[in-house]
Formats: structure tokens, C-alpha cells, sequence
């Protein structure tokens, strides 16, 4: 662990400016004593993608969620596009319109149309015009390509269109970094790959990113950066050539030889 | 049974039967009305994690939920006056029957809210929405919608319970039964068609919510 902690300090004194998440040391206990996160430090540099990998139970979906304070931590630090995250409430919704997160589960608001789920948060939190935030709402949905489903309810939707929905609502507040909690895992296989194709094009368009994710393949082909996590810690972090090709650490060895059958 | 039956008290009489029906169907909509605020500022103290809110809104159920309505009603009108709050017979009874269906519908709101996902709060303060605009936004709808039948249940009873209030001379249906009963001694044309006038204004209200459910609740079909 001391490796990574001196290189993220490093990082962090160097390009600071650079740096959109600066997390060091991130301890969280469950009230059960659980020991989730054990000191876990890592930088994400602007337009980077960073994908998390690892086992369940490793405490990567809980790490990332510590960047938007949906989960409290009890030691270390987060800094997100140099704010800092403190428990004090005004803090944290200026952190949170900073950073967009799309679900597992895509949590679109069932009674608001797609076109309200996407212009919601810009107009109620942005303050934005509503003729305004439709238009924005319009060029996102385009960009997803749901605008034609525009006015239906998210219920009438695939699980792949959902998701993108929920990405396109995210993005709606323009936020200098995306969290991805496992995008894919409760879509049914032939609707991954639609979500992928989004979340690569936007990975392209130099959005910083950081992904929870087990698709192999768009972590060989769009990460710039994968961390892998197991029990609480970052075990080891590379390029995808490196992590795939040449993992350094057993227990890297043994997931891989796991998922990649 | 040598009793003739005289329907002509009615036929005679429409037009107060007439009056009765708007009085009734004003009372019920008024107090359902801001009955129905009073539930959802109940159903947020009770859901709220805040004890003290929590405190004060388990109180108001338990107190109103547990006492008799006619009770409560004597307690506004004729009670209050005793601190020096002299209410009109009408004002009274929008009080009564506005606390008394918060209480009733705080508990059923309560639990269209607690049965909205974890995920949906999430995602909505993940957008930067504060705690009372994920409420707004993003709770109260589907909570609503989950619970709508439930409610429109508590309506219909809130609307029979404003028959009580004839007891104060409020003026409504009941009251104009009471009023030409008392004159005439035909109880049973009276309180026949007093009755069937209630079965009609109920069905009226059922029929208002089912155009609600079709207007804002129509989302809930897609739920799965």
C-alpha cells in the first residue's frame, strides 16, 4: 500500500490542477466493524478513465460512491475538482452537481417522462430555464439516441435504453467527472453492448471517468488506467497492457484466471 | 304496514336537497384538501430520521386515530370557545374533519414512502438535489401513486364521516335531512333519498379520482 500512497502524494503536489479526484487513505467501517475500506488512495487526473476491478465484496462500488458522499467515510480525504468533501451538507451538494453517477440499477424517477428525468436536475438544481433545459435535455438524449422515446415513461423502456437515459441525465448537469457503479450488470447480455458503445463514445469525447465495471473488453480498450481492489485494498494498478498482460500480484492472477475463463 | 308513502316532501324540496349536496361535497373537498397536506407533513415527520418531528407526528396519529371523530368535533366547537377561539359550526368542521383525515392519511402516505427504493433517494441527491427536493421530486409522486387506491378508500370515508357534522348545525346533506324530518315526520323518503344523494356524491368523487389517477398517476401501469 505505502507504494501507491506516496505516488498519489506525489501526483497530487505535482499536477494538482490536473487532478479532478484526490481520495487518500479512504477508511470506512460499517457499523457492524466491518472494515470495508482500508486506506485506499487514488488520483484521477482530467479526461482520464479509470477502470475499478474486482472481486464483490472488494469495496470498489463503495469506494467510488465515498466521491459523491452517498456513502460517509471515517478516515483519509477527498478533494473532488478542489473541493474538499466534509461532512457539512452545502459541501456536499457542491461536490455531488460536480460529479454525475449512473446506477446499476439506472434509479430513473418512474412518474417523470424521459425528457423530465434528463431536465430535472439542471432546472432544480442549475436554475436553469426550463425552454433551456429542454433543449440540452434534447441534445443528450440525441447523443444516446432515445430522443424518438423521448416522451415516454422509463418503464416502457429496455434496460439498455434505460441506462442510457440515465447517462444522458447525468450528464444534464455537466459534471466534471463520471462515476459508472457496474452500468452493465443488470442488463440482459444483448443490451451491453449498446451502454458500452455510449460510454466509449464518451470516454473519446475526453470525459474523466471511473468505471466499476467486468466487462474486460472495454477495460482493455478504453481505460487508460485499471485498478484492481480486493478486501478494502488497491492491490494493483496499471495500464490494460500491463494489467492484463502481466499482472504482478497472486491475487490479480487469481481473479483474472477467474474471469477471463 | 299501513305507511303511505309520500314522496312529494322531496319533490317539494329539491332545491334544499340540491343546496345539501354542495354543502357536502364543498365540506368533504375542503378538509380532504388540507387533510391531504397535513398527511404528507405527517408522512415527512414520521420518515423524516428527525425524532423530534417523528415524535410530534406519532403523537397527532396516535391521539387522533384513537379518540372518537364526534369527540374531536364537540372538542373544536365547543370546547375551543372555552380559551376564547369561537368557531363558526362550518369553520369547526373543515378543522375536525381536515385532522382527522391528516391522521388517517399520514399513516397511509408513510408507507407509499417507505416503499420507494433506496436507489431512487440515491440517485436523486447524486444529482445535487436537496433532501427536500428529493422529496419533492422525486418521492412524492410514486409514493402517492403507490398508495392511490388506499387513499381514494380514506376519502370515501372521510366524505361519509362529514354526516357528523350536521351534529354541530354545520349546514350540509345530513343537516337538510334533519332540518325537513323535523318539520314533516317522513324519515324514511327523507333518509332514503338522503342516502342514495350520498352513494351518488361518492360515486362523483370516485370518478374525479379515477380522472386523477388517469392524469398524474398514469406512470404507475409501467411499474413493474
Amino acid at each position: 500500500m505505502t507504494q501507491f500512497d506516496s505516488m498519489g502524494a506525489i501526483a497530487t503536489a505535482d499536477d494538482s490542477k490536473d487532478a479532478v479526484i484526490v481520495a487518500q487513505d479512504v477508511e470506512k467501517w460499517y457499523s457492524n466493524k466491518f472494515h470495508v475500506l482500508q486506506g485506499v488512495s487514488l488520483t484521477v487526473h482530467r479526461g482520464e478513465v479509470v477502470v475499478v476491478m474486482g472481486p464483490s465484496g472488494s469495496g470498489k462500488s463503495t469506494f467510488i460512491r465515498t466521491f459523491n458522499a452517498l456513502e460517509p467515510y471515517q478516515k483519509g480525504s477527498i478533494e473532488i475538482d478542489g473541493i474538499k468533501l466534509t461532512p457539512n451538507m452545502k459541501n456536499v451538494e457542491a461536490v455531488r452537481r460536480e460529479v454525475g453517477m449512473v446506477f446499476q440499477q439506472f434509479n430513473l424517477f418512474p412518474h417523470l417522462t424521459v425528457l423530465q428525468n434528463v431536465m430535472l436536475a439542471p432546472v432544480e438544481v442549475r436554475g436553469w430555464k426550463k425552454e433551456q433545459a429542454k433543449q440540452v435535455a434534447g441534445e443528450l438524449l440525441e447523443r444516446v439516441g432515445i430522443l424518438n422515446q423521448a416522451n415516454k415513461f422509463p418503464g416502457q423502456l429496455s434496460g439498455g435504453q434505460q441506462q442510457r437515459v440515465a447517462i444522458a441525465r447525468a450528464l444534464a448537469m455537466q459534471p466534471k467527472v463520471m462515476l459508472f457503479d457496474e452500468p452493465t450488470s443488470a442488463l440482459d447480455p444483448e443490451m451491453v453492448s449498446e451502454v458500452l458503445d455510449v460510454m466509449r463514445t464518451l470516454a473519446q469525447s475526453g470525459m474523466t471517468m471511473v468505471c466499476v465495471t467486468h466487462e474486460v473488453g472495454f477495460a482493455r480498450q478504453v481505460a487508460d488506467r485499471i485498478v484492481f481492489m480486493a478486501d478494502g485494498l488497491i492491490v494493483e494498478e496499471g495500464t490494460p497492457q500491463e494489467f492484463f498482460g502481466n499482472p504482478k500480484h497472486d491475487r490479480t492472477k487469481q481473479f483474472l484466471a477467474q474471469i477471463l475463463h | 304496514m299501513d305507511y303511505t308513502m309520500q314522496f312529494s316532501v322531496v319533490w317539494n324540496n329539491v332545491g334544499l336537497f340540491i343546496q345539501g349536496v354542495f354543502l357536502t361535497l364543498q365540506l368533504a373537498l375542503t378538509s380532504i384538501a388540507f387533510g391531504l397536506v397535513l398527511g404528507v407533513l405527517g408522512a415527512l415527520g414520521r420518515t423524516s430520521g428527525n425524532k423530534i418531528l417523528n415524535a410530534i407526528a406519532v403523537a397527532y396519529v396516535e391521539f387522533i386515530r384513537n379518540t372518537p371523530f364526534l369527540i374531536q368535533l364537540f372538542f373544536f366547537f365547543f370546547g375551543l370557545p372555552g380559551i376564547g377561539l369561537r368557531l363558526t359550526p362550518w369553520q369547526a368542521s373543515v378543522l375536525a374533519l381536515a385532522i382527522n383525515f391528516g391522521a388517517y392519511s399520514t399513516e397511509i402516505i408513510r408507507a407509499g414512502i417507505e416503499g420507494i427504493g433506496k436507489g431512487q433517494i440515491e440517485a436523486g441527491m447524486a444529482l445535487g438535489l436537496s433532501k427536500l427536493k428529493v422529496f419533492r421530486h422525486v418521492v412524492l409522486m410514486p409514493a402517492l401513486g403507490n398508495i392511490y387506491p388506499s387513499l381514494v378508500s380514506q376519502i370515501v370515508i372521510a366524505i361519509l364521516f362529514t354526516s357528523v357534522v350536521s351534529q354541530i348545525s354545520a349546514e350540509e346533506l345530513t343537516f337538510v335531512g334533519n332540518f325537513l324530518q323535523s318539520r314533516t315526520f317522513r324519515s324514511f323518503e327523507i333518509y332514503l333519498t338522503i342516502a342514495f344523494l350520498y352513494l351518488g356524491i361518492v360515486w362523483f368523487v370516485k370518478f374525479l379520482a379515477f380522472l386523477i389517477q388517469q392524469k398524474f398517476f398514469s406512470f404507475m401501469q409501467y411499474i413493474r
